[in-house]
């Protein structure tokens, strides 16, 4: 059996998000509701299980193919663009005016979560549209806004993001691509691209491309560059599809993973006849770009959930079939029956649940700050946004890898053969700890932006918010365990992570394992408080609500440890990256 | 012509059944559900009728709990124009659901209706039979194949070794087999609109109907675990053991 939606888990996290976060008291949110949210879960789930998930082997066999400029897509790719497009799920979370659905995000995350898991490859289109379509309306004058947002939106066009060089990835301030002003306010784009997704395929008419890039006499580094509007194909007054506008795809990559999403290495202006607009102000390109990767970055952590999912369903339904060793009673067992395989595959149980609950919490969060008018709820709801994107974008993904493992380890050898499929769960995760910002330029941002340079306020409040749960909650291993971890944190606050006299490069040898430790911290919270609810409601499903309670016991008995382990390295002080020399 | 379709709740295909543990009945707290998968492609049979121009309106009916607003929303998100919910707490039975029907039927002037063969969960294959017997109305079950002709609809059954074509009179009473159509998925921006299209709840009581029950239910019992196979040495013992053991032939 391929992907089926966790319906029960999304149904009932996001009730819990929704209800979290207040949402019912927005008045924007009233013809949004929790009703609404399950049919379209349902229609999702239709949709993913029965058209993405089967493409998603044949997308990674076959990959794509690069000849002569072009790049074919997989076998079925195309057909399944236009049904996503017409189906207008591309429009989900975006404004009506466009031709969206203007869907809150409380709703789009599990509809995300679901694309994410039945095909990555595939459905990376789909952000793209969406990222790209809160730069052009956030940033756009309305000209650009009127060309190009209802063709994206609808799906007409798609969507390409175009930062990395060879040159500038994580440092994109070092990028050289050229724009040069023109009589009539124009640009010539002139320079290099280098894995970009889905720059050239053959499922849409025409590719916007967000392209960074440097004026003349802009500032160096990151303070002088400036984002441009690069169709492939011009667009005429009429808006339809006009001149080629001297953008070439060199070639695509041949990846460990998302064999069936182009990574292509893109040409502008090779004949000087490459024509871009400026979006919002020169030399504020990164400042625009940055606004779409936060939303990038959260998108991410979902693909680390969406995965874990997979790779859960997989070894779970192998788990119950394999037969092997013996039980107590000396009988053949299924391999679930082993205490040891159970262990595996309730980490990738309690990691994806905690772990959607928390993606499903930041999505209400988002929703807060689009839709409410209570300023302070607001601004509460942006620091605690700012503070847990890092956590969830580097946490998630970083567990993606490591429970596809756990997944793998489940199958034992044929885990390790590409037929079951499971390996392919494992090569797709690979890259999601490395775009959209590595796990290391995470832990940075987390530990200089979110924290220290916040003065610790918004990790205060977020601890505080733990310590509220926890002193209402009853006094079980649970809450004792997270109780304690929390402790420990704000310790490691005090002396290590916001002291003055920090040595900052020795911070940053320990960035990773604290972003680690917070994102364990938080997912054992949401594990507690969802326990907490599920006792609450335990005469509705029995069996539903005593499983989350056990895997909250699971998660602070196993995980949450590992959580305050890498606290005690945030702490050694002798921890050899220092001393030695390589 | 206005269509009626029938969409009845039931438990989602891709749930596992558990029987209560006091063999009382099904299971159903907290599970999911959906449109039974015949009445599914009731409902698309009947949009396509509608695209085609053969039809001028859709009525989607299910008679159950309040819950099953759920699957009839899902039916006018697929096309169908407005709904009836005929509420029961648990009158569902065959015979008074064919019984809501012709009433509908009657007061709606319906051309043709529509209804899944069975639905999945109690499998008794029976409303479309009774519906065309207490209206006296003709009735193609099992379709495979249907076509609105002026005054009359051909419709394609799938019979014991091949297809038998019968040419009915409307109204009349088609009933869906698993291959007539495909059933499509909902479009995103449909789903909303079907929010706000008309769904009327009525009761046996306003429609004129004493709901009777008529069956009772004794006991439900999960199927019993298969058990493992064995090798055979011989045809000789398979025949053997097919006559001794399992008495199959
Ligand atoms: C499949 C795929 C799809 C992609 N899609 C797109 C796309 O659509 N558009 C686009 O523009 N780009 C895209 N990228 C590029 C991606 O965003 C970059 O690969 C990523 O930002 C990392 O940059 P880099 O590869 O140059 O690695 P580097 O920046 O060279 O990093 C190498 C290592 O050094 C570490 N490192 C670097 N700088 C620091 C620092 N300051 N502090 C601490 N550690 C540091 C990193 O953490 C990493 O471990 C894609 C890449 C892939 C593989």
């Amino acid at each position: 059996m391929s992907y089926q939606a966790p319906y029960k888990d999304m149904q009932w996290l996001v009730e819990q998000a929704y209800q979290t976060q207040q949402l019912g008291n927005l008045e924007s949110l009233q013809d949004f509701d929790l009703d609404l949210a399950n049919a379209i879960i349902d229609e999702a789930n239709k949709f993913a299980s029965g058209v993405l998930a089967p493409l998603n082997m044949v997308g990674d066999e076959e990959g794509c193919k690069f000849s002569d400029g072009q790049v074919t897509t997989p076998t079925g790719w195309k057909d399944a663009y236009a049904q996503f497009r017409d189906s207008g799920w591309i429009g989900l979370a975006l404004p009506e005016e466009f031709g969206g659905q203007g869907l809150p995000k409380y709703i789009a995350q599990p509809v995300n979560e679901m694309w994410l898991s039945s095909n990555l490859a595939f459905v990376m289109f789909a952000a793209l549209a969406q990222g790209g379509s809160e730069i052009l309306l956030k940033f756009a004058s309305d000209e650009l806004k009127a060309r190009y947002l209802t063709q994206i939106v609808t799906g007409e066009w798609t969507v390409a993001m175009a930062l990395t060089e060879p040159n500038a990835g994580s440092d994109l301030g070092a990028l050289t691509t050229k724009a040069i002003p023109q009589a009539d306010g124009t640009y010539q784009i002139k320079g290099q691209k280098i894995y970009i997704t889905y720059g050239e395929h053959d499922m849409a008419d025409n590719i916007v491309h967000l392209v960074l890039a440097r004026t003349p006499d802009a500032p160096a580094g990151s303070r002088g560059i400036s984002l441009f509007a690069v169709p492939k194909y011009r667009v005429n007054e009429d808006g339809s599809c006009g001149e080629f506008n001297d953008i070439r795809c060199t070639g695509i990559e041949h990846k460990t993973g998302l064999h069936g999403s182009p990574t292509c290495s893109i040409s502008y202006g090779d004949n000087d006849a490459c024509v871009g607009e400026l979006i919002g102000n020169l030399n504020q390109g990164l400042m625009a770009m940055f606004v779409l990767m936060n939303e990038a970055r959260l998108s991410c952590g979902m693909q680390g959930v969406g995965l874990s999912e997979l790779a859960l369903q997989k070894a779970l339904q192998y788990s119950k079939e394999r037969v092997q060793g013996a039980g107590a009673d000396g009988q053949r067992v299924a391999i679930i029956e082993h205490p040891d395989v159970k262990r595996m595959l309730l980490n990738l149980r309690s990691e994806s649940f905690a772990l959607r609950s928390l993606g499903y919490q930041i999505a209400a969060l988002i929703d807060v700050t689009e839709q409410s008018d209570d300023e302070a709820a607001v601004k509460a709801a942006e620091k605690r946004i700012a503070l847990l994107t890092p956590i969830f974008k580097g946490f998630a993904t970083e567990q993606a890898n490591e429970l596809a493992g756990d997944a793998i380890q489940v199958y034992g050898g044929m885990g390790f053969v590409e037929e079951t499929g499971i390996a392919q769960v494992m090569r797709d995760a690979r890259i999601t700890t490395i775009y959209e910002g590595t796990t290391g330029v995470q832990s940075k941002d987390l530990v200089h932006r979110k924290i220290r340079m916040d003065q610790g306020q918004a990790i205060s409040e977020l601890l505080a918010a733990m310590r509220v749960d926890i002193a209402q909650a009853p006094e079980n291993v649970v809450n004792k365990r997270l109780s304690a971890a929390v402790d420990q944190l704000a310790q490691v606050l005090d002396t290590t992570v916001l002291s003055p006299n920090a040595d900052l490069a020795q911070l940053d040898a320990v960035a990773v394992p604290f972003l680690n430790a917070m994102g364990g911290i938080c997912c054992a919270w949401q594990l507690a408080r969802l326990a907490l609810k599920a006792q609450e409601s335990k005469a509705q499903d029995e069996e539903f609500f005593g499983n989350v309670e056990a895997l909250a016991e699971f998660y602070s008995a196993y995980k949450l440890p590992l959580a305050q382990a890498a606290l005690t390295t945030v702490t050694q002080e002798q921890n050899g990256v220092d001393a030695y020399q390589f | 012509m206005k269509v009626l379709v029938g969409v009845k709740r039931v438990i989602d295909y891709n749930v596992k059944v558990r029987v209560k543990s006091d063999n009382t009945d099904v299971d159903l707290s907290n599970t999911k559900m959906a449109i039974n998968p015949f009445c599914e492609i009731a409902v698309e049979e009947a949009i396509r009728l509608k695209e085609a121009g053969v039809a001028t309106e859709v009525i989607a009916v299910s008679v159950g709990t309040s819950a099953s607003q759920e699957q009839l929303r899902t039916a006018m998100a697929l096309g169908a124009d407005r709904a009836i919910l005929v509420e029961s707490e648990d009158g569902a039975e065959p015979l008074n659901v064919a019984k809501a029907f012709a009433k509908i039927m009657e007061q709606e002037e319906v051309g043709l209706v529509i209804l899944g063969k069975q639905s999945i969960d109690s499998d008794n294959n029976q409303v479309g039979q009774m519906l065309a017997a207490l209206t006296k109305r003709p009735q193609g079950t099992f379709a495979s194949k249907v076509a609105v002709d002026g005054n009359s609809v051909s419709v394609t059954r799938e019979i014991d070794g091949g297809l038998r074509t019968v040419k009915l009179e409307l109204p009349a009473i088609v009933t869906t087999d698993l291959r007539l159509n495909e059933p499509r998925f909902a479009k995103l921006p449909d789903i909303m609109k079907a929010k706000r299209k008309p769904l009327e709840t009525k009761t046996f009581a306003d429609l004129g109907v004493e709901a009777k029950q008529h069956i009772q239910l004794d006991k439900v019992e999960a199927p019993a675990a298969r058990q493992g196979g064995v090798k055979v040495g011989s045809v000789d013992e398979l025949i053997q053991k097919l006559k001794d053991e399992a008495k199959v032939i």
